[in-house]
């Protein structure tokens, strides 16, 4: 999305070129374009757009691919924080989803 | 395991009626929120047969209306997997809308016996969960992924199941945000309520004994800015999201509190009778902008852009600023009904 950046440099993903197959699934996959294939190996040409979903990382049938995805809502990180859990949103049925 | 009968399968409209839109709104208040649901299982729309294309869906009713409502003059079916009330792109981070999900439904609505063809067309946001090859491997079927928003379905078909890059971007525009109002407002009234009803009361309180000529006067704008601070930052955040200054969104909330302050100001420059009320007006600087910060701090959970790594980030810095903030604001208040 070209109006939204959100932070630079913070996102777990990363790509290992060697086991890429060039197969584009990742380019598929991803809601911000962070894939392109270029000669035949995917290539991320906008890392910080990443917001850590994982769609790349389940869907690489290489595991080249890899991004810690989980709930990264404010209130789910502070659940954590207070049970010294990782971040959850133990939907709890008030449907913020 | 017994094949399905074509006529066993539900036939849905690609028509939404009224009560449709109305059951929308109200999830968007989250008013019954968890019961808006539908039964999984395989649907038809149209006059499917054993070619047509087959869609998933997540059991959240409005997940499902939208897609329905996309297949206007299309035949096909829509399985729609259990997500427990939950729409497709957070049921998939959560993998309830699944690779073992989407198997397992897919197998024992008995799809394989129903089409000829072996694919199953899948909502891009389905991909945090859902393992294509492992679909495959479990199914025989290969999962097509189709474009993010229904309404692209038509023009995906017909360019051949190819979807263009806008069809597999994610956007943000004015009415999305919008949409998402309601739900923030919804839970900060539970905490701006009482807040505000507590401060109605206090403000009668002073050192020199209860008075509640205050509570009219005072007290009056006191609770008026807790509520001005709550609603603006639920709403005005999503509204001018892209215009507001800073990435990290508690200093977009804090540029829009700021504002706030100096609109409280102006219509206060005349207005000072009581000396108390000057340093309550005073807390209130801070503590708007505190409040606006941390309510659009909250909002990242609910945009397509933001990362957990980059929210977790943010809270190490932001937390501890807004508490101060709103330490300062109490402190100022509490030394109001001293003065």
């Amino acid at each position: 999305m070209k109006d939204y950046r959100y932070l630079a440099n913070v996102t777990t993903l990363e790509l290992r070129t060697e086991a890429c197959t060039g197969c584009g699934m990742c380019v598929t996959v991803c809601p911000h374009g962070v894939f392109r294939i270029i000669e035949a190996k995917a290539v991320m040409v906008d890392r910080d757009a990443c917001m850590e979903c994982g769609a790349c990382a389940r869907n690489c049938p290489a595991n080249a691919v890899t991004v810690q995805s989980g709930v990264g809502c404010a209130s789910g990180i502070m659940k954590g924080m207070l049970r010294g859990t990782a971040p959850t949103c133990d939907c709890d049925g008030t449907g913020c989803c | 395991m017994i094949p399905h009968k074509t006529d066993d399968i539900p036939h849905v409209s690609t028509d939404l009626l009224l009560k449709d839109l109305l059951g929308r709104w109200r999830a968007r208040w989250g008013i019954g929120r968890m019961h808006y649901t539908i039964e999984p299982g395989l649907y038809a729309v149209g006059t499917p047969d054993e070619q047509s294309p087959v869609f998933a869906s997540a059991n959240y009713r409005m997940s499902f209306d939208i897609l329905r409502s996309s297949l206007k003059g299309l035949d096909g079916y829509i399985l729609v997997l259990d997500t427990q009330g939950i729409n497709v792109w957070c049921a998939a981070g959560k993998g309830t809308f699944g690779t073992f999900e989407l198997a397992t439904r897919l197998l024992t609505c008995g799809l394989p016996d129903i089409v000829t063809h072996r694919r199953i067309i899948v909502p891009q946001l389905g991909a945090p969960g859902v393992n294509a090859l492992e679909i495959r491997k479990m199914t025989d079927f290969t999962v097509v992924y189709g474009p993010v928003r229904a309404e692209d379905i038509p023009a995906f078909i017909e360019n051949g199941m190819e979807a263009t890059p806008t069809m597999r971007a994610v956007t943000f525009t004015l009415s999305e945000r919008a949409a998402l109002i309601p739900m923030e407002l919804v839970p900060a009234t539970k905490y701006a309520v009482p807040a505000a009803l507590a401060l109605l009361l206090l403000s009668g309180v002073h050192i020199t004994g209860f008075a509640p000529e205050r509570i009219v006067h005072g007290g009056v704008i006191n609770m008026a800015f807790a509520v001005i601070a709550t609603a603006c930052g639920a709403a005005g955040v999503p509204l001018f999201l892209p215009l507001l200054p800073g990435k990290m969104f508690f200093v977009k909330g804090i540029w829009l509190g700021t504002v706030l302050d100096l609109a409280v100001l102006m219509a206060h420059r005349s207005h000072f009778p009581y000396l108390p009320e000057a340093w309550q007006l005073a807390a209130w600087m801070f503590v708007i902008p505190a409040a606006t910060g941390y309510l659009a701090m909250n909002f990242t959970g609910a945009t397509p852009y933001t990362s957990q790594s980059g929210v977790q980030h943010e809270m190490k810095i932001a937390l501890p600023l807004l508490g101060a903030m709103g330490a300062v604001g109490a402190i100022l208040w509490i030394a109001s009904l001293f003065i």
